[in-house]
């Protein structure tokens, strides 16, 4: 455990402690990320997982920052992407699963019951690492979300997100005039863009993704990255990649997990060239994984 | 000597070194397999056998099956295809208002008028013929003095007209007609003519109206449109299959939204414990109980304790119900099993609940598998007899114009065995044909679930 991480956390207690105090979603509550300047979009303190009777997370703790990306690493079966379906609460859908630990999105506790899942997911988008994109036509695949949260109050207005959703996604030229293609038609890279547009159309505060690109070849992952360095703009990104050369590529910050355990996180470049830890030195180095 | 034929010495050498070295095991002394020793060689040979043997005896299980399966159907096409065609005679009848009685045509002398009608097609030296006289008559059948007065009945015009009508052959000259009964039975010695057909003279005045072209084999419409009758030349199907419709209906009223809601909740909804455990469980058993019990069940509670009426289609309908209900639940939960679970997550990851999910994403999905789950039990309720015989469901309907939910009928399969069951010998080939429209409804239905499975499951 090294000073720069006792710091984090201290901060982020603090933070706790002003966002029980202040009304939920307020800018002020939120606390400032240490690191980059930014402000803290989720906090997660002492995050355990199991599944059935065998722990998956062991006493999990990171704080991820909005308008950034964060990247999770690590080997096969390391929980990170447990992790992140914590943060949308997909956990839930597994029966056996049950998961302890804080996770305050901007100072609000997800898990509390003040904050119903459908509407989290709404908030706390998702890309997956299979394109799944509805059997429904391309308008109606980047309709959907805003049609079942009410988003919008008539035609012109569902017509109009789902043109700045697939324009944010950089897929409206290749599919403007084929909105009524079926949206499984497109090609791998260009369905996961639809997914994408379908996630942004709900206006989220974050974007989850699960190895968005494992399933892509490496023209169709150049793209999903540049589009990635475009949304950071404006949403907060974390990302689980098996590949350490995206994760260098994508991210501001880098979390490296192990065997259920969080190893190390901190600035990508610090993590890719100093680690700290030696099990991270041995995983970006190729020594395992 | 060359250099290959050296070579193949030396490896032929070194295989029988190897041989006597390590008792023909798999490796040779430095470690190598040799890929080409005898037991790997006969090993190899006995893989391949038990291919050729496992292709064999799968082709001849095919073959055996497409066998018996062109057995049943030639069997019942031999018999029942002569059924779909039958005798009709057309003779010229004379409506005599004294025989007519126009005032009350139900009184009317009509078996007079048809066997004038008979009469007058034939030459003088038969119609004086005492004898034949009597057995004229023999030749058409039972029904047509019924069939000429409701055609007159609903043409009173006619009346004191001469008017040419189609009437039936009676059955055994139908089936004389297509060559089905001989016109001597031989026993040994013995010749005699066929007792069935009335006598020498009635056969030779059906051969005079053959030679006028009064006698016809035109395809049997009456075998779909006539109702039951005991006279099997009158006999057709249309109770049986507006029976049959009627149950259906009803089975699919039931089972259908029950099913499928049953299957949806189990499969979505219902939270994963002993007690859904023991309901899925009692559900696959239920699939399996012998349609008879549901028959015995049908009987005493719904006829029995609820008082629904018995002979009809709609308790026919609930019994067949009953025994659709696993089929469908089973099919529906299979059908959504096999809905990626990919898409559920893209449903609830753009905020769908779970109903919305269920219901917008993964139902549309399954729909078509569900449909042709239920359309597969449709057929099974369809061909299901004993449930319905237990039930009363073979009524005798020689009357189509009254049929409801709530009235006596019967349906195809009970109609099958009713006909079975008679002795005529014109049933014989009634039964076989009413086999083939059987199997025809359910070609069709399973034909039909093809379809919509190949039509509308979803292209990934």
């Amino acid at each position: 455990m090294t000073e720069n991480r006792d710091i984090t956390i201290e901060t982020a207690e603090a933070a706790q402690e002003r966002a029980a105090a202040t009304p939920a979603g307020e800018d002020k509550s939120r606390p400032t990320s240490p690191v980059c300047g930014h402000k803290c979009k989720f906090i997660t303190r002492n995050v355990n997982v199991f599944y059935g009777e065998k722990q998956a997370i062991f006493d999990v703790s990171l704080d991820i920052p909005d308008r950034s990306v964060m990247a999770l690493i690590g080997p096969s079966g390391c929980g990170k992407s447990t992790y992140l379906r914590c943060l949308n609460r997909m956990n839930d859908l597994i029966d056996i699963c049950r998961v302890e630990g804080t996770f305050l999105l901007d100072g609000e506790d997800i898990y509390s019951g003040d904050i119903d899942p459908v509407l989290l997911r709404a908030r706390v988008g998702m890309v997956f690492q299979k394109p799944n994109p509805f059997p429904k036509s391309i308008y109606e695949n980047v309709a959907y979300g805003p049609r079942i949260h009410g988003l919008a109050r008539d035609k012109t207005e569902l017509d109009e997100i789902v043109e700045t959703s697939l324009r944010k996604a950089a897929l409206w030229d290749e599919v403007k005039d084929r909105l009524d293609a079926p949206g499984t038609g497109l090609s791998g890279g260009q369905q996961q863009r639809l997914c994408i547009a379908r996630a942004i159309a709900t206006r989220p505060e974050v974007i989850l993704m699960d190895e968005p690109a494992s399933a892509l070849d490496p023209i169709a992952t150049a793209r999903i990255e540049e589009l990635i360095d475009e949304l950071k703009e404006n949403y907060c990104i974390v990302i689980v990649t098996h590949s350490m050369q995206q994760a260098a590529r994508v991210s501001d910050r880098t979390a490296f997990f192990h065997l259920g355990r969080l190893i190390e996180e901190g600035p990508t470049e610090q993590i890719f060239t100093a680690p700290r830890e030696k099990q991270t030195q041995d995983y970006i180095t190729g020594r395992y994984g | 000597m060359t250099d290959r034929t050296h070579n193949r010495a030396h490896e032929a050498r070194d295989r029988a070194e190897k041989q006597g070295a390590s008792e023909g095991g798999a490796a040779g002394p430095n470690g190598r397999i040799d890929w080409h020793s005898p037991q790997m060689l006969a090993r190899l040979r006995r893989r391949h056998a038990a291919n050729r043997r496992m292709k064999f005896i799968g082709l001849a299980a095919i073959v055996l099956a497409a066998g018996l399966l062109s057995i049943l159907v030639g069997s019942l096409l031999k018999s029942g295809l002569p059924a779909f065609r039958q005798t009709f005679i057309t003779l010229e009848f004379d409506l005599k208002p004294e025989l007519v009685k126009p005032q009350n045509m139900r009184r009317g002398n009509w078996r007079k008028i048809v066997k004038e009608g008979l009469l007058r097609a034939l030459p003088e030296d038969m119609r004086k013929n005492r004898k034949l006289r009597r057995k004229v008559l023999k030749i058409v059948s039972r029904s047509a003095p019924y069939a000429l007065r409701d055609h007159v009945m609903e043409n009173p015009h006619l009346v004191g007209r001469i008017i040419p009508f189609d009437v039936l052959a009676s059955d055994p000259y139908d089936q004389f007609n297509k060559g089905l009964i001989p016109e001597y039975i031989v026993r040994g010695e013995r010749k005699r003519p066929n007792p069935k057909l009335g006598g020498p003279e009635v056969v030779r005045a059906f051969r005079v109206l053959k030679e006028q072209k009064r006698v016809h084999l035109p395809f049997n419409w009456g075998l779909f449109f006539n109702a039951d009758s005991r006279l099997p030349e009158a006999a057709g199907l249309a109770g049986a299959i507006v029976g049959s419709f009627l149950t259906l209906l009803v089975t699919f009223l039931i089972s259908f939204p029950t099913g499928i809601l049953a299957a949806i909740y189990l499969e979505e909804f219902a939270p994963k414990n002993r007690f859904t455990d023991f309901v899925e469980i009692n559900i696959n058993n239920l699939a399996a109980v012998p349609s008879v019990v549901f028959g015995l069940l049908g009987l005493s509670l719904f006829i029995g304790f609820f008082g629904v009426p018995r002979s009809t289609p709609l308790v026919g309908g609930m019994v067949l119900s009953l025994m659709t209900l696993p089929t469908i639940i089973i099919a529906t939960r299979a059908a959504l099993k096999a809905v990626p679970p990919s898409l559920r997550e893209a449903a609830l990851g753009v905020g769908a609940s779970h109903h919305q999910m269920v219901f917008h994403h993964v139902l549309p999905v399954a729909m078509p598998g569900i449909l042709t789950g239920a359309i597969i039990g449709m057929a099974q309720a369809l061909g299901e007899t004993a449930p319905l015989l237990l039930v009363g469901m073979n009524a005798f309907i020689p009357d189509i114009s009254n049929m409801g939910l709530t009235e006596p009928a019967t349906a195809l399969p009970t109609q099958i065995y009713s006909w079975a069951d008679s002795p005529e010998r014109g049933f014989v080939s009634r039964t076989a044909a009413a086999i083939l429209v059987l199997l025809g409804f359910l070609l069709a239905m399973n034909a039909l679930a093809i379809w919509l499975r190949q039509r509308y499951s979803t292209k990934w």
